[in-house]
């Protein structure tokens, strides 16, 4: 008879193995299933650390070579060592995979390795052996959205997994798809000497963030050199011994139009997965776009099945689905879990990021809800001056009636650090005056913040 | 090792309730399950007896605050020693204290403790946390308090921008109706200004109301008690001896007569509910009785299914306990329908206030010798008004009328309830 357990989480990505931890420090019996050689999932294998790795070293390639010298720092023959930089990037992908195995030997977090499949209300088979658990948590993640007419074969046309591991910068990199992993993507090979189009099926790139943030953004990003074609759909995409042709053709119709890339990315979305989970078998109910159905309380139709993360409803985001992973195994261990859905901040780690919270003016808008704006731009802040970084701003949404933040959208250096502040505002349920009348250092970034705040007040101190 | 004396669960829709008095004194040895501290509910003084044997070795909460269910009151120590008084909310240790040095007491006064499965609101008087910066600088520029603003609608109740504002706001409590009473008078010299009991306060509240919310109007009768006193001359001894003491009123009749004309007229027995109206296939009968402090009316369950023993006695019972203040909340509600009998203190006519959310309520009267015609001739009767109050949203003028009459007949010849006529 193999191991039985209070607790099966199937996937070890952030919402899997956040959940594995807590359980067992709730005291909970827990094993955790992962098909992969390593822990951590998309995020950590193919997704946010190695782009994040990518980004880092590609912004410091293009950093030391153009903007050094506005510093009076100068550098004959820079050049770029790609082999490094992947290896580089390996070796932060390992130390954070090895690093949850550690978290798991330390909780005696149970690794289960193979695929796990559900074959009945608690009992998982993994690879042939079957595991009796008390409650199954699925956490199965994401993968992309396959493009319609072009197919991938990771060489020439690659979804993200792909881009990370190219051993030579493209001469042109098309990228379909404006959202965040296409434009972070497109932000490495840019950086690193590629020319970039980005082709996007909206007319307006990273749709659901704030419009007035998006067309500033798109700006920067433009004068950084890459090229959109928006309202425009890919219709095919045919690799040859040189490259790859793409044929497009606009939304709004019109005639078709060809394109030559050395590389397509194809980043037009990610949609669950769960093939081969036994989720018809077991009954799980699915919803219409082939998520896991929870309740408020991450269970599914059937008890003693949960799911949490990429798989359920919301944004796919590694970070709501690692607080979905606490809420879940604290409300296995019989207390209150909760996650607040209205303070999940949202970043694009291009240069400069775009970091967001709560609603944007377009929801508040449609809502009917009466606002106030606060903006400050980095330009008139002492910080991003020094640190030549003052392109974008800050955005501050508030209740016209109470004050208290509705949204906070942040384009600037650092947005992606500056937006805990305003995250941690909105769960308070506080005022933008609030925010104004905490202490902020000087110099720093998050002066500007504060001078959005005081802005919504229509009394900001240094514009 | 001190015990905690926590604030019981007060029964259906009460969540908070006033502490009326402390039995027993700080420092004071006590019985486990020997009565501490008496609440004041809206409905009925509840009194919470010792968890332990021990000393009464903290009061957190003093008389007249408000508390909520799971508050805690105070400490009971175990070990005999008084444990130091702490008002202020303290931190709690986050690791265990060294063995054999007694754990700090838990921050005591009327905080809500963390509830299970969902965070419980601070109570109104007692904000747990600092208000928000903002809201922090408003209260001070506008001198107002943030208990009187009470639970924030921040994190865990903290007090935001909005809530001052919207406290600010708020209109100046009524002037229109009661301009007079608004300004806070001189008492002369001879007037005597007493605080009104939360029961009153209740009373007052629930009355007004029923009066807002139904289109009440009264219909009123008369019964012939002749046949009823004849009935209770004749078996009265047979009846306490046959029911162990149980004595035979008039009560149960009307009673037995209610339940058989409420069979016959189901929306006199029903509620309103939003669009729709809910009808009840049983009936708890509230019978009104005067109390130490007001009116209370506590439910005889499942009147209909008792015999005149039973209904006898449960009212009976409850009539002492009510004079005792010992009813139980779980006996103040869910009444279907009620009767008052204003004839116990000698009134001859009234109209009774509805009981929300039942639709109707039966008054009996003081039973009088007038002059009747009876077949013609002049007789002597023992008579009573009977006066029906009802929601003329749910029931008809026929219906009412027609259900009265029913009562009527079945109190003038008993008999007929027997066959259920």
């Amino acid at each position: 008879m193999s191991d039985s357990f209070d607790v099966i989480i199937i996937g070890s990505g952030p919402a899997g193995y956040v959940c594995a931890i807590r359980a067992a420090q709730l005291g909970l019996k827990t094993a955790c299933v992962e098909s992969r050689a390593t822990l951590g999932g998309t995020c950590l294998n193919i997704g946010c650390i190695p782009s994040k790795a990518l980004l880092q070293s590609s912004e410091e390639f293009e950093k030391t070579k153009h903007a050094l010298k506005d510093h009076g720092v100068l550098i004959d023959g820079v050049k770029l060592d790609l082999a490094r930089m992947q290896a580089r990037k390996q070796a932060v992908v390992t130390a954070n995979t090895k690093g949850v195995e550690f978290l798991f030997r330390k909780n005696k977090v149970t690794w289960l390795k193979g695929t796990g499949r559900i074959t009945g209300p608690g009992s998982v088979d993994v690879d042939g052996t079957t595991y009796a658990t008390k409650n199954i948590v699925i956490a199965t993640g994401s993968d992309s959205v396959p493009l319609p007419g072009v197919t991938v074969d990771e060489k020439r046309i690659v979804t993200s997994t792909g881009a990370l591991e190219l051993d030579k910068v493209p001469a042109h990199l098309v990228v379909v798809g404006g959202g965040i992993i296409g434009l972070e993507l497109g932000s490495v090979w840019r950086r690193l000497g590629a020319e970039v189009t980005v082709v996007e099926f909206l007319d307006r790139i990273v749709p659901g963030v704030d419009t007035e943030i998006a067309s500033a953004f798109q700006r920067i990003l433009r004068k950084q050199g890459v090229k959109f074609h928006l309202g425009t759909k890919v219709t095919s995409a045919t690799p040859d011994d040189a490259g790859v042709s793409l044929t497009m053709e606009p939304v709004k119709g019109g005639a078709a139009d060809t394109m030559r890339a050395d590389i397509v990315l194809v980043s037009i979305g990610r949609r669950p997965y769960t093939d081969g989970l036994g989720l018809e078998a077991a009954g799980v109910v699915l919803d219409d776009r082939k998520r896991v159905k929870t309740d408020a309380h991450y269970a599914t139709n059937v008890p003693g099945i949960y799911a949490i993360g990429d798989v359920i409803a919301g944004p796919m985001l590694a970070h709501k689905g690692e607080d979905e992973g606490v809420a879940v195994a604290e409300i296995l261990a019989g207390q209150a879990g909760h996650v607040n859905y209205d303070a999940i901040p949202n970043v694009v780690y291009t240069w400069p990021e775009v970091a967001s919270v709560g609603k944007t003016e377009e929801e508040l808008k449609a809502g009917n809800i009466a606002y106030t704006v606060g903006k400050f731009p980095f330009t008139a802040n002492g910080r991003a001056r020094a640190m030549g970084d003052t392109e974008g701003f800050v955005k501050i949404l508030a209740d016209k009636s109470t004050d208290r933040l509705l949204g906070a959208h942040v384009l600037g250096p650092d947005a992606g650090t500056l937006i805990a502040e305003l995250t941690t505002a909105i769960e308070f349920g506080a005022s933008a005056e609030d925010v104004a009348r905490i202490c902020h250092a000087h110099p720093t970034l998050s002066e500007a913040v504060k001078e959005a705040a005081l802005a919504a007040e229509g009394r900001a101190l240094h514009i | 090792m001190a015990t905690e004396i926590v604030v019981p669960a007060l029964g259906e829709s009460v969540t908070t309730a006033t502490v009326a008095r402390w039995i027993k004194q700080q420092g004071e040895t006590v019985a486990a399950d020997e009565p501490l501290v008496e609440l004041e509910t809206d409905k009925v003084t509840v009194e919470v007896n010792a968890p332990s044997t021990g000393v009464l070795s903290s009061i957190g909460v003093p008389e007249g605050s408000e508390v909520e269910v799971g508050a805690v009151l105070g400490l009971v120590d175990g070990a005999g020693a008084p444990a130091a008084l702490t008002q202020a909310p303290e931190p709690r240790p986050a690791a265990n204290p060294p063995a054999g040095v007694n754990p700090p007491p838990r921050p005591l006064g009327p905080v809500s403790r963390p509830a299970a499965a969902e965070p419980a609101h601070a109570p109104l008087h007692a904000p747990q946390h600092a208000p928000l910066p903002a809201a922090a600088k408003m209260i001070t520029d506008n001198k107002v308090s943030a208990r009187d603003i009470g639970t924030g609608t921040g994190k865990d109740g903290r007090i935001t921008k909005g809530d001052v504002l919207a406290f600010l706001s708020r209109p100046t409590p009524a002037p229109a109706p009661v301009p007079a009473a608004k300004a806070p008078r001189q008492d002369e010299p001879r007037e005597q200004r007493v605080k009104m009991t939360r029961l009153r306060r209740t009373i007052a509240l629930r009355l007004k109301e029923a009066q807002n919310n139904a289109a009440m109007l009264t219909t009123f009768n008369e019964v012939d008690m002749t046949a009823v006193m004849a009935l209770r001359t004749q078996y009265r001894d047979a009846f306490e001896k046959k029911h162990h003491g149980v004595r035979l009123g008039f009560m149960s009749v009307f009673v037995r007569a209610c339940c058989v004309a409420l069979k016959e007229f189901p929306a006199v027995n029903a509620e309103i509910d939003g669009d729709d109206v809910v009808y009840k296939n049983f009936v708890h009968m509230g019978i009104a009785v005067g109390g130490p402090s007001g009116l209370v009316v506590p439910v005889v369950r499942d009147a209909d299914q008792l015999g005149f023993a039973g209904i006898e006695a449960a009212i009976a019972d409850f009539g002492k306990r009510a004079r005792d203040g010992a009813l139980k909340l779980e006996e103040l509600t869910g009444g279907t329908f009620s009767i008052t009998n204003g004839g116990i203190y000698g009134s001859l006519m009234s109209t009774p206030i509805l009981n929300p959310p039942q639709s109707a309520i039966l008054g009996m009267h003081k039973i009088q010798e007038r002059p009747m015609v009876i077949a013609g001739k002049i007789e002597i009767r023992p008579m009573m008004y009977l006066a029906v109050s009802y929601d003329h949203r749910i029931v008809d003028g026929k219906e009412a009328v027609s259900f009265l009459v029913r009562v009527k007949e079945g109190v003038e010849d008993p008999r007929r309830l027997l066959l259920d006529l």
